[in-house]
């Protein structure tokens, strides 16, 4: 099927209203978007986390789907043993044999932190199920702390921009390449306002034969500060700036899917969220610079991964 | 590997084949039977010998299961909860360190009511490290949630191996079960275990049918959400409800179990109890010490007697306490600490059994045999001896007593 | 039945487990919002952008036309108005008793 939107409208997406989600949040934007674009029946596994606290509050679930949530950092291995349930039930002729599609979503904490090793172990085992990391670059549910999703020169509640530390003073992890380098079959980066790029990967997550990563831009407006109607807006400023590059690696190949220039300097994406405001106020060129020069980085390596020129990029104005 | 026989037409008892096995391969032996869906483990020692013996079931085609070499042990149970909510029979083992890595996940297994099984090989808790067997891991985890049975041997470890399964899923259990099989003395013991035929344990386990899972055509279900304020209370008791509930359905499983194996359980071993004055409390494999320990009391004219455990949790307070009705003086034997308690987990259970009772006997602590320390039958008679001047002099210190503990000078086996 | 929060707990669904799908809907989260969507249905081209992008699941559609906000829930995140390519959604500053 191909995606339009008016065609999508006449699907159900399994995800209820009433929810807790903070007003503006993108996790359950992300979620329907997940939900829609699959074609098998899907069983979902949850981290601990913003979305799980909100969307399964006994007695009531906002999911119209089969659903587990057992503990915060081990939500890929709940898949494993749910694929591994279905590959026996159905092998002892105890089930009948339908497409299923085992769904992971964890926020960032969960992905790259606490629950990285459960995530290794299954990408490595080789389960097929497709593991969805809602990346809001930090412990939202328990009052914005950072992660190491989190970017350099961010506040958070455990990097105050203090006197002395202005903020998070690591870079981030490349997760997506961490988990690129397990060799499995699909992995991709993707955002929140772009859907339709979004649900063609789920699509093309589905259809590998094996384990499939997404990492899924999710901005917060309550966390990263800004007006919560600002989300879509915000995460199209991360990928014009080459924060937040949209590309897929299949089976090994890199491909970019968006934008093949970075438009926007990365003072563009900081100046649109509270997060960074003692960034712009102190004037901490050093860190803005620093921003920068990991942004870039990053991006050349990316172009060239994917056959492209690095891009000779000015000195960012600061 | 042993034929499988064809189950004789004649009521009773099956015809068991005798094999000689360790009793880490008789657990493998009775989860080749059992064939679960799922087993997900994470090699430590002394629970290699199951997994690895059951890696080869699977590596030959003689299971249908799915084997998941997870990363951890911690995975592990996950693993497990992820399966059983699924629909599927999920089975796990581990030892000391293993299970404590796993702790968080053994009440998310209790709370979400998933009868999982695990196989503990009983071993001691770091640090110091230490591979070798004492109930250190057993006794952290007795307020999770789980049943826990205990045996003595390679044949009770593949026996509880059967049994478990049926308690666990019993619909008004839904608990999971823990088969404490002792590091070395019972993992390692080469031993005659006769088996049953597959038809007929096929049979005794029956299928895992549970009324919702996640795989279910159609199925809904939200497993695993929030509780707040307004049900978390609510959901703990009924959790405790289950596991008081389960006790009659454990002594149930036993005598159905007693009835195809002709190997009669029960939820307590008694051992020369009947007119026993003087009685030894224990867990688990020093049985035989502890039988012989009665014997040699007994030849001096001592009335003693050994009750040994089987069911733990939920622990059998009435069974106990009627078992004991007629001793005037109770040693209770730990093979781990409670440290900073009042008293030493086992005799805990066992003073707090015996206080409502009139005539309480008086009670004794001793422990021994921690991180492997071989238990000697020396050891056990020297409690008798203690147990003796108690009774003598109807006094007892509150101090446990250590056996096999080197005191100066002494030198250790 | 008896009502939700007030069960003895004996009569609580086991291991905390949820059986009704899609419950939260009973939970009115509407009652957040300050401003509201009002929607100028002649420029709306039913592109469905709005459909998509609100994180409440509001935008109430019928063989691909746009038909309704579901004001019960949307909680006025004001993303609809913002995302909208033709601009028909305003936030409007809600009165309330
Ligand atoms: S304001 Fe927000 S919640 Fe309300 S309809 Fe628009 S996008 Fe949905
Ligand atoms: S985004 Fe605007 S034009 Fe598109 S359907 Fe919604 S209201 Fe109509």
């Amino acid at each position: 099927m191909t995606l339009k939107l008016r065609d999508l409208t006449l699907l159900d997406d399994g995800f209820e209203s009433g929810h807790g989600l903070c007003a503006g949040c993108s996790e359950s934007v992300i979620v329907r978007q997940v939900l829609l674009a699959l074609a098998n029946e899907p069983v979902v596994a949850l981290a601990t986390g913003c979305l799980e606290v909100s969307s399964t509050r006994f007695p009531d679930t906002s999911w119209k789907v089969p659903l587990i949530h057992s503990a915060f950092e081990n939500a890929a291995t709940s898949a494993s043993g749910i694929e591994a349930a279905y590959k026996a039930l159905i092998r002892k002729g105890r089930m009948a044999d339908r497409p299923m599609t085992f769904v992971v979503f964890g926020g960032d904490g969960a992905t790259y932190d606490i629950g990285f090793q459960w995530l290794s172990g299954a990408l490595e085992r080789g389960h097929k199920f497709m593991y969805i990391c809602l990346n809001n670059e930090g412990y939202m549910n328990t009052g914005i702390q950072r992660s190491g999703a989190t970017m350099l020169g961010a506040w958070t509640t455990t990097t105050p921009a203090g006197d002395l530390v202005p903020g998070k003073p690591q870079w981030r992890k490349d997760m997506t390449g961490i988990v690129a380098a397990h060799g499995i079959p699909y992995v991709a980066q993707a955002a929140v306002h772009n859907w339709k790029d979004l649900m063609t990967k789920v699509r093309k997550a589905e259809a590998a034969e094996g384990p499939a990563f997404l990492n899924v831009f999710a901005p917060c407006d309550r966390g990263w500060r800004y007006e919560p109607e600002d989300t879509m807006a915000v995460s199209r400023l991360a990928v014009d700036a080459a924060l937040w590059p949209l590309y897929e690696i299949v089976d090994g190949a890199y491909k970019l899917n968006g934008p093949r220039h970075k438009s926007k300097p990365i003072t563009d994406y900081l100046s649109s969220q509270g997060r960074f405001r003692h960034l712009m106020r102190d004037r901490e060129p050093g860190v803005i610079e620093d921003i920068q020069a990991n942004v870039d980085r990053e991006w050349n390596r990316l172009r060239v991964r994917c056959g492209l020129e690095p891009e000779v990029l000015e000195k960012t104005q600061v | 590997m042993v034929d499988t026989q064809e189950r004789p037409a004649s009521a009773g008892p099956a015809t068991s084949t005798a094999i000689a096995v360790n009793g880490g391969e008789a657990v493998a032996y009775a989860l080749k039977q059992i064939e679960p869906e799922v087993v997900a483990a994470y090699p430590i020692t002394p629970q290699t010998l199951i997994i690895e013996k059951f890696a080869e079931y699977c590596a030959d085609g003689l299971v249908r299961t799915e084997y998941i070499n997870v990363e951890s042990e911690h995975a592990a149970l996950s693993a497990c909860v992820g399966a059983s909510a699924a629909g599927a029979r999920a089975i796990t083992a581990t030892a000391g360190p293993g299970l404590a890595l796993m702790f968080e996940m053994l009440g998310v297994a209790s709370g979400m009511r998933l009868p999982i099984v695990m196989h503990l090989c009983t071993r001691a808790l770091s640090a110091p490290l230490n591979i070798l067997g004492d109930h250190s891991d057993a006794m952290a985890m007795r307020e999770t949630g789980w049943v826990m049975l205990s045996g003595s041997s390679p044949q009770e470890a593949y026996d509880l191996a059967l049994v478990a399964q049926t308690i666990a899923e019993h619909p008004d259990v839904m608990l999971p079960t823990a088969n404490l099989v002792d590091g070395f003395m019972v993992t390692h013991a080469v031993e005659r275990v006769d088996v049953l035929p597959d038809d007929v344990v096929r049979e005794y386990v029956g299928e895992y049918e549970p009324e919702t899972s996640l795989l279910a055509e159609g199925s809904t279900a939200t497993y695993g959400a929030l509780d707040f304020r307004d049900y978390y209370f609510e959901h703990r008791r009924q959790q405790e409800a289950a596991l008081y509930r389960s006790r009659p359905i454990v002594e149930q499983a036993l005598k159905r179990f007693g009835e195809i194996s002709g190997r009669d359980y029960n939820i307590l071993e008694p051992y020369r109890m009947e007119d026993a004055e003087v009685v030894l409390v224990l867990l688990g494999s020093a049985e035989g010490q502890a039988h012989a320990a009665v014997d040699a009391a007994r030849a001096t004219g001592l009335k003693a007697g050994a009750l040994r455990v089987r069911l733990f949790r939920p622990f059998p307070t009435k069974a106990v306490a009627e078992a004991l009705s007629g001793a005037r003086v109770v040693g209770v034997l730990d093979r781990a600490i409670g440290f900073g308690s009042v008293d030493n987990p086992l005799l805990s259970d066992i003073k707090s059994t015996l206080w409502t009772q009139s005539n309480r006997p008086l009670t004794k602590g001793f422990v021994y045999g921690l991180g492997g320390r071989v238990v000697t039958l020396g050891q056990f008679n020297q409690a008798f001896d203690e147990l003796r001047s108690a009774l003598e002099s109807g006094e007892v210190p509150l101090e446990p007593t250590y056996l096999g503990l080197r005191e100066d000078g002494e030198v250790s086996e | 039945m008896t009502q939700p929060g007030a069960e003895p707990w004996g009569d609580v669904p086991a291991g905390g487990t949820v059986l009704f799908p899609g419950s939260t809907e009973r939970n009115l989260t509407g009652s957040w919002r300050t401003k509201l969507p009002v929607i100028d249905f002649d420029a709306c081209t039913d592109c469905m952008i709005c459909w998509v992008m609100c994180p409440d699941s509001c935008f109430k559609t019928a063989e691909g036309k746009l038909l309704s906000v579901d004001l019960d829930h949307c909680k006025g995140c004001g993303i609809c108005a913002t995302e909208c390519p033709v601009k028909c959604i305003e936030m409007v500053l809600e009165e309330r008793d």
